[in-house]
């Protein structure tokens, strides 16, 4: 069986979902863990995804990553899971490394495809500049799942959700606030990514880069040199220093393609560059190139694409 | 306070990735290795900048063999105390998270700090391996940290935003952008690094929870389709019909 970690505290993520996906891609018997105020409604939705069960602290409230370890870690041995499944993000980082400790299980971090038949699972490494198959020795096995590596699969299944309380002493953490962008798409699991840099010249100029990734239902990212001279927040800078993302398309603009920046966002399964100059390293990496002006492309795209959506709603 | 700063070598990023034998290890033939830059720029000038203000000391410590002392030199160059080196390959980030967690327990430390991940096998997992083992708090991807006392506040990212904690020393923090701005070492640093303090101790037995059993470079693309600038509605129904992203 396999147990999955999930946070629920803020609503529930795509990744979420995806970590549930893969879980039944792995086993028929899938149980999800979490804590927190989630609703039953919200809670019971991972049955679609092919969960059984979902079991549920409300007790903690999943700040402290030593409270959690120590709830999944008693589940895991309780349920006997031979696999723990968890999201590779802020909320995997924090807890799998110590859940691997606890119960002595090697942990394959940032997995990107279901095992192969050897029973390796592939990640990237190298900042995505290749890729790398992790055998784990132990007899249980953790799975960090990064973003964007599995479709989403229905698989309807009648799904309780059971309240529990485990022995897991006081948060040590103390949370004094909490600042959230508002309804903006976290860049690690946006679809599609328009991004841009120093070719943009100026923040003022970011206002088209916001508007073509309105009409695609995208998230922003930056290069480096625009996060570091406070053009755009540290959060959009992509790249081996950055965040590593995997979209289903990457729209870069004015965007040199130097080698760290394609490190962390050459794992995009499709990817558009506008450069003014056609021997832009970036051109090799694309799959689609405009050589011109982002200053004109930009908007003629934008009012390609609207036109686009018009025509196929 | 007492401060331990876990650094790692990677091979620098203009690296082009190769394997050998058969793609089963990293060819590093020609690399130049490089203090994993989030150990650097985050983790050791904070850790520097904490024992400015609040005085104290700085030990950095790795996981590795001679060929690392290069790396070594450069933190303490930086304006690290001392430094200390466990005499093995870094099999994974088990074995290496608890022959740091070993030696910090036996040192006894304040905090603990070490980069996001590295950016060769970017886990994220040695910060909270050695919290685990140390019975300690974790906080992971921290991009803000000042000491108040005997307890520190943190900024960390949490998904889709920022969260502001509190949390009582002894603890381990895994350091992101925003933490510190990197710091290029001077030629009095350079010289003092020479002399201070580099201390090798064996490793303990721990053994390899996972291991890589093959690599491969990523693929590269086919060629790339050019599109007219003044042709926006070609591009818009390649990537309908052609690519199928939108
Ligand atoms: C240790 C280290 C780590 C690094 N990590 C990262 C990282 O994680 N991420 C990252 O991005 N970088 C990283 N870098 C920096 C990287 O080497 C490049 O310097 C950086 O990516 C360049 O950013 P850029 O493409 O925005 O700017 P530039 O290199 O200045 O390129 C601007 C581009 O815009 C084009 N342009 C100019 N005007 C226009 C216009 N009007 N319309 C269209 N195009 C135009 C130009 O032709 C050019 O190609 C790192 C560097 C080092 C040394």
């Amino acid at each position: 069986m396999i147990l999955v970690y999930i946070s629920s505290q803020n609503g529930i993520s795509k990744s979420a979902f995806e970590a549930v996906t893969y879980a039944r891609k792995l086993d028929s018997e899938v149980c999800v863990l979490t804590c927190g105020s989630a609703s039953e409604a919200q809670l019971s939705a991972f049955g679609q995804y092919g969960a059984q069960k979902v079991l549920v602290d409300r007790k903690i409230d999943g700040s402290d990553a030593q409270q959690l370890t120590k709830l999944i870690s008693q589940y895991a041995q309780e349920l006997n899971a031979s696999t723990l499944v968890f999201t590779h993000d802020f909320v995997g980082k924090a807890i799998a490394p110590r859940v691997s400790v606890k119960l002595k299980a090697g942990m394959v971090a940032g997995a990107i495809a279901l095992p192969e038949a050897n029973g390796s699972i592939k990640v990237n490494v190298f900042s995505g500049k290749a890729s790398g198959f992790v055998k784990v020795n132990s007899s249980v096995r953790i799975i960090s799942l990064l973003a964007n590596s599995i479709p989403l699969e229905i698989n309807e299944t009648s799904c309780k959700v059971e309240e529990i309380t485990a022995n897991t002493g006081d948060s040590k953490i103390k949370v004094i606030s909490v600042k959230k962008p508002d309804g903006a798409i976290p860049l690690p699991e946006a679809e599609i990514v328009v991004s841009a840099g120093r070719g943009l010249k100026g923040p003022e100029n970011w206002g088209m880069v916001e508007t073509l990734a309105q009409t695609l239902g995208a998230a922003t990212a930056c290069s480096r040199p625009v996060a570091d001279i406070g053009w755009r927040p540290h959060h959009e800078h992509v790249g081996q220093t950055g965040v590593a993302i995997r979209p289903n398309l990457y729209i870069a603009i004015g965007i040199s393609g130097a080698i760290q920046h394609l490190a962390g966002v050459n794992g995009s399964k499709v990817i558009v560059v506008v450069n003014t100059d056609k021997e832009a390293p970036f051109f090799k990496a694309a799959d689609y190139g405009v050589i011109g002006d982002a200053f004109d492309v930009i908007p003629k795209l934008n009012a390609a694409l609207v036109k686009f959506k018009a025509a196929n709603n | 306070m007492n401060i331990l700063v876990c650094i790692s070598k990677s091979p620098d990023t203009t690296s082009k990735i190769a394997f050998s034998n058969d793609n089963t290890q990293f060819d590093d033939n020609g690399v130049q290795y490089i203090v994993n830059p989030y150990d650097e720029w985050y983790a050791l000038v904070r850790a520097l900048e904490l024992k400015e203000t609040v005085g104290g000391q700085v030990t950095i410590i790795t996981v590795g063999t001679t060929t690392d002392e290069a790396i070594m030199r450069k933190a303490l160059a930086i304006g690290a105390d001392e430094a200390v080196r466990i005499d093995a390959d870094p099999k994974d980030a088990y074995y290496t998270a608890m022959q740091i967690a070993h030696y910090a327990q036996s040192n006894g430390f304040d905090l603990v700090l070490t980069g996001k991940e590295t950016i060769n096998y970017n886990g994220s997992q040695v910060g909270g391996m050695i919290a685990e083992a140390l019975d300690a708090p974790f906080v992971s991807l921290a991009t803000k940290l000042e000491v108040n006392g005997t307890t520190i506040q943190l900024e960390r990212e949490i998904v889709g935003g920022l969260e502001l904690i509190e949390v009582a020393l002894p603890v381990v923090v895994s350091c992101a952008k925003g933490m510190a701005e990197q710091r290029i070492p001077n030629m009095r640093g350079i010289m003092a690094a020479r002399t201070k303090p580099l201390q090798i101790i064996a490793p303990q037995a721990i053994e390899e929870l996972t291991n890589f059993i093959q690599f491969s470079a990523a693929s590269s693309k086919a060629s790339v389709k050019m599109i007219d600038a003044d042709n926006m509605d070609e591009l818009v129904a390649l990537l309908h019909s052609e690519a199928k992203v939108i």
